[in-house]
């Protein structure tokens, strides 16, 4: 892969934590490098604790590495302002992160409002994201968080991350705490926006079948290290025992389901 | 008759406008300067946790202090701080009422405001300041839009705590001379005018209760989004405000400002000042309940005009002198010492209030006591009781070195209820006031005082400084001078220990010196 065709790149990253008195410090994430491409759906996809939540988190700024640093479309982004920057990021939290005291509008609305758009111009964005995501704008703009099903909430939570027209999306575990018909119409509407609005996409799964079914691209972590990355069948090609059996879950779920379920009821 | 038609609830009544809008007055103003200093203190220790541990050490040894005591603390405080602006910058300020109780009022409503904004802030969900962060908040933005509002409901929570207690602790403020619904408590208390004591908890409580009431609704209001309740809580507490202030914009400025301590004798001859003023045609006002050194230090810095107090309690408290004079020798003393103070001694109102001691007549006479010489024989084996200020004044170190006294036990009280005390055979001896009227109504008698040992109490008028030479006011009270005799003066006390108001029975003892003058 050029340096041309890289939006997003890790390069030789680490970072620790303390881990309170007396413990040595952990290494949530250890020398990892990795490019992301311009309209790329990376999906991180790892055990709890394996460093993939702190990838993401160090991609916004939320934290700094240690050593090592990202580049966002040729910068570094320790040198650019943490705050236009994370503005300029679209990111979907696990279970939304909706704002309890707002209104579905004012959450979807809150970046451009930060970036100081009009009320006007913030309202017609509120409606085209709400269409977007399917949620009735009439219905559904003054209703509180807590009014919607986990699914609303989910949407509302796309809708906020794009509001700014970002070129990223970052996502953590943004699909994991719905039911699984939930979960699958919104994974693949948001693969169609993904793809219609040309977003270049990092999301974080610990959910193989799922990072398989979206994604164009899987990167795997296991104790901070990056052990592999690739299209899924480049995957199957690696040597490893547990990335082996991480990527037969999903065929011997797929390969049951399939007897389980024959496609013609009469066969 | 029933308990409605008493006399006493109209009264109390028509105290009513003064005392509250005092109250709220001096209440809102220490919770608004409480919320000035606690709420940017709350946010800026929220992520500093050692300052945060000592601003709530701190707020929370300030709530151990009784209320009392912290708004006594404040006034020597105020009165040093004003003699040190008065010297380095010219200017001094009154270190009296007002201001002491808004600053002790303020600390004391800094734990709750302190404690519940700290806790609020720290009880948001972290995932939800860190969406704020990744939406592109900077740490004000997170901090008004997410954070401070999740908080909102538990910060409201301790500012109505807040609210609660300074409008409790308010009514302690009258005897560091602040006007508010503890004159209706500390005025009943002392005259035994259980109308007043009931009716100034009843009025302090529902106002309580009420600017409780209003902000929930603020809160709820703000919480839901319901204008309708935020604009009438806002309302509300603007009425409150204008109530408070109604009052005093009505009747302007008030010239002359009469003191008074806190027992019932004082209550009488205030009262009866203040008429006399009146009927002069000057405006006057009373402050009632102020402490005994309060009091002095309040007329030197004018915030009072004039007040009765007793010749011996200067010769000691402000001379302090240890030995005793005769009667006109310490007089004569005072009027000079006092004049380096540019107080004046107006004169004598003719009776003195000394201490006594005082025993129940039957068993003086059982016991063949009839001086402190003989009690002194049989003390060891008595109690004793006083005010709160006698065993710790140096005419009772006095008394007990003169007679070889020695008690078995101490005890401190209400002075309105000592004489109950003794009469009920609670206690021994009560260190009592010589022009009490509970002496004759409990059958009690006066021990002699042969080595007089007691130094002499002669009711005085002292005026401020800035009075000195206002003939309207001298013209207005000269015709009192010398013309209360102890007999007259026992009877007024015990007229206003029954159920008549100290203005009533003032009005009575005008009376009784105009028909004496008569003849």
């Amino acid at each position: 892969m050029t340096v041309a065709s890289t939006l997003i790149a890790f390069a030789h990253i680490s970072k620790r934590f303390d881990a309170g008195r007396g413990q040595p410090p952990v290494l949530a994430v250890d020398d990892v490098s990795l490019d992301v491409a311009p309209g790329e759906f990376l999906a991180i996809v790892g055990a709890s604790g394996s460093g993939k939540t702190t990838l993401l988190r160090l991609a916004n700024r939320l934290i700094t590495p240690d050593s090592g640093a990202v580049i966002i479309d040729g910068a570094d982004i320790a040198k650019l302002d943490p705050i236009a920057l994370r503005r300029s990021i679209g990111t979907v939290f696990q279970s939304g992160g909706l704002f309890p005291h707002m209104s579905v509008a004012d959450n979807i609305g809150i970046t451009p409002k930060l970036m100081g758009w009009t009320a006007t111009d913030i309202a017609s964005r509120v409606d085209e994201l709400m269409t977007l995501v399917r949620l009735d704008s009439a219905a559904y703009r003054a209703r509180l968080p807590r009014e919607l099903s986990g699914g609303q909430r989910q949407r509302v939570g796309v809708a906020r991350a794009l509001a700014a027209r970002p070129r990223m999306v970052l996502m953590d575990e943004p699909f994991g705490a719905l039911d699984p018909l939930t979960r699958d119409a919104l994974g693949q509407d948001y693969r169609q926006l993904h793809r219609d609005l040309g977003l270049t996409t990092v999301m974080i799964t610990h959910d193989m079948a799922e990072a398989v079914l979206l994604a164009d691209r899987i990167a795997v972590m296991r104790a901070g290290r990056l052990i592999a990355h690739g299209t899924p069948s480049e995957l199957s090609a690696v040597d490893d025992a547990e990335l082996t059996i991480l990527l037969q879950t999903p065929r011997r779920q797929a390969e049951r389901l399939q007897q389980l379920l024959p496609r013609d009821p009469k066969a | 008759m029933t308990v409605w038609s008493d006399p006493r609830w109209s009264d109390a009544l028509a105290h009513l406008p003064d005392y509250l809008g005092h109250h709220v007055r001096v209440s809102l103003a220490a919770l608004a300067l409480g919320l000035i200093v606690s709420l940017p203190l709350a946010v800026w220790a929220r992520h500093r946790p050692s300052f945060r541990a000592g601003l709530l050490g701190f707020a929370g040894i300030v709530q151990t202090v009784p209320g009392l005591a912290l708004l006594a603390l404040f006034y020597p405080l105020l009165l040093a701080l004003a003699a040190l602006s008065a010297h380095w910058l010219g200017f001094g300020f009154s270190a009296f009422g007002f201001l002491p109780a808004v600053l002790a009022l303020a600390l004391y409503s800094m734990l709750p405001v302190l404690r519940n904004t700290i806790t609020g802030l720290q009880g948001i969900d972290p995932s939800l300041i860190e969406a704020a962060q990744a939406v592109g908040m900077t740490p004000r933005q997170s901090l008004r839009m997410i954070e401070l509002p999740l908080a909102f409901p538990v910060i409201m929570a301790g500012i109505r705590t807040a609210a609660v207690w300074v409008i409790g602790t308010a009514t302690l403020s009258t005897p560091i001379g602040q006007t508010s619904l503890g004159n209706y408590i500390f005025a009943g208390l002392q005259t035994q005018n259980w109308v007043f004591v009931l009716f100034g908890c009843a009025a302090a409580a529902a106002l309580a209760l009420i600017v409780d009431q209003v902000l929930a609704a603020i809160e709820t209001g703000v919480r839901r989004h319901h204008r309708m309740h935020v604009t009438g809580g806002v309302i509300g507490i603007l009425l409150l405000i204008a109530a408070a202030l109604a009052p005093s914009l009505a009747h302007g400025p008030q010239r002359y400002v009469v003191g008074a301590k806190t027992f019932t004798e004082q209550y009488i001859l205030a009262s009866l000042l203040t008429q006399r003023l009146q009927a002069a045609g000057l405006t006057a006002t009373q402050r009632e309940g102020l402490g005994s050194s309060v009091i002095y230090n309040a007329l030197i810095n004018g915030d009072i005009d004039l007040y009765v107090d007793y010749s011996g309690t200067l010769w000691a408290s402000q001379l302090h002198h240890s030995d005793v004079k005769p009667r006109a020798a310490v007089l004569d003393e005072l009027k000079t010492a006092l004049a380096r103070q540019h107080v004046t001694v107006l004169g004598e109102l003719g009776f003195e209030n000394a201490y006594a001691l005082v025993m129940r007549r039957q068993r003086a006479e059982a016991l063949g006591i009839h001086s402190i010489a003989d009690l002194a024989t049989r003390a060891a084996d008595m109690s004793v009781a006083g005010d709160y200020e006698i065993f710790s004044r140096p005419e009772w170190a006095a008394i007990r070195q003169a007679y070889n006294l020695t008690f078995r036990q101490q005890r401190q009280m209400q002075p309105d209820f000592m004489y109950a005390a003794v009469a009920a055979g609670e206690v021994d001896v009560i260190a009592g006031y010589t022009s009490d009227g509970l002496i004759a109504k409990y059958d009690l008698v006066v021990l002699d005082d042969p080595t007089h040992a007691i130094p002499p109490y002669d009711a005085i008028v002292l005026l401020a400084p800035k009075r000195a030479n206002d003939s309207a006011l001298r013209d207005a009270l000269t015709p009192l001078l010398g013309k209360i005799d102890i007999a007259t003066m026992r009877e007024a006390n015990l007229r206003a220990s029954g159920s008549q108001s100290a203005a009533d029975v003032a009005r009575w003892l005008w009376e009784k010196i105009q028909s004496r003058s008569a003849h």
